[in-house]
């Protein structure tokens, strides 16, 4: 096995990468701005989302601003963590 | 090994990094002009406002008012110039300038620059003014290294530049006015200038 070891299944898409990539370096995002960052569909996102929280990769926070409904995600630690690993392996894939 | 497929991803996970929590560089240009100002507004203080050798300001005179009606046009000018050139060099590349990244870029700056700002008028109107410029230099700087986490470029450095000459310049009372000229006025200008052939080459 060696490298690819670290190299994780979940994160082996397009969007649940971004979803990531945004999350580590904000402290929340909320769908809109995913949706707007990433330029895909509303269902897309959601099912991409849906995933990542399964496996506690991300958490949700729902309330209300101005009675609109409001999703805000954020990374876990478990998240972060599995992430960075991640994107290590990526690095040492990539041949200097 | 699809090797190709991985450097495409670190590719996309660089790019929406940046695009989500940094807001596009300020313009060089801005930079340079802040400099320009700030030495104008320097000379006009230097050859009209100054008391002669040997005397002083004193606070609530006229000269005292005018100076601190030319420090806030400097400053006016300067935020002006750098918003109005900054969008539209926004909009040349299709960014959006307002979004939430550049609300916390304004936020993270104004925090230490407003807390600057009230601490040197307090100090003014006990009759301490010994350490203004010096202290405008230390907090502008700070307010630099803050706002830089959420900008592209080295603005970081300008703000760590800042800060040197503003604890020199405490060390060193009676050169106020000339680490000042140096901090706001030469220091935008060589920090534009760089900021502006980076962009040339962009």
């Amino acid at each position: 096995m060696g490298i690819i070891d670290n190299i994780n299944k979940l994160f082996d898409h397009r969007v649940r990468l971004g979803i990531m990539s945004i999350l580590v370096v904000n402290e929340a995002a909320d769908f809109n701005r995913l949706k707007e960052l990433l330029n895909v569909t509303d269902g897309n996102l959601a099912s991409h989302l849906k995933a990542l929280e399964q496996v506690k990769y991300v958490q949700v926070e729902k309330s209300f601003v101005d009675r609109k409904p409001n999703t805000k995600y954020s990374t876990t630690k478990i998240g972060k963590q599995e992430f960075k690993k991640h994107i290590d392996a990526l690095e040492k894939l990539i041949p200097k | 090994m699809e090797s190709k497929n991985y450097l495409k991803d670190i590719g996309e996970i660089k790019n929406l990094m940046n695009r989500s929590s940094r807001f596009i560089s300020l313009s060089g240009l801005s930079g340079i002009l802040a400099g320009l100002y700030a030495l104008i507004g320097g000379a006009i203080a230097y050859f009209f406002l100054f008391p002669e050798p040997g005397g002083f300001i004193l606070f609530n005179s006229w000269n005292f008012k005018m100076l601190i009606v030319l420090l806030l046009s400097i400053a006016v000018l300067s935020i002006v110039t750098a918003f109005l050139l900054t969008s539209q060099k926004a909009k040349r590349n299709g960014e959006k300038i307002w979004d939430l990244t550049t609300q916390r870029l304004l936020f993270n700056f104004f925090i230490p620059l407003v807390t600057g700002g009230i601490y040197i008028l307090i100090k003014l109107n006990s009759q301490h003014y010994g350490l203004t410029a010096s202290l405008m230099l230390i907090f502008y700087g700070l307010a630099l290294v803050n706002a830089s986490k959420y900008t592209i470029g080295n603005i970081k450095y300008l703000g760590y530049a800042q800060i040197i000459i503003g604890l020199v310049c405490a060390a060193l009372p009676g050169f106020g006015f000339w680490f000042w000229l140096l901090g706001f006025g030469v220091f935008h200008i060589v920090y534009g200038t760089i900021m502006y052939f980076q962009e040339q080459k962009a």
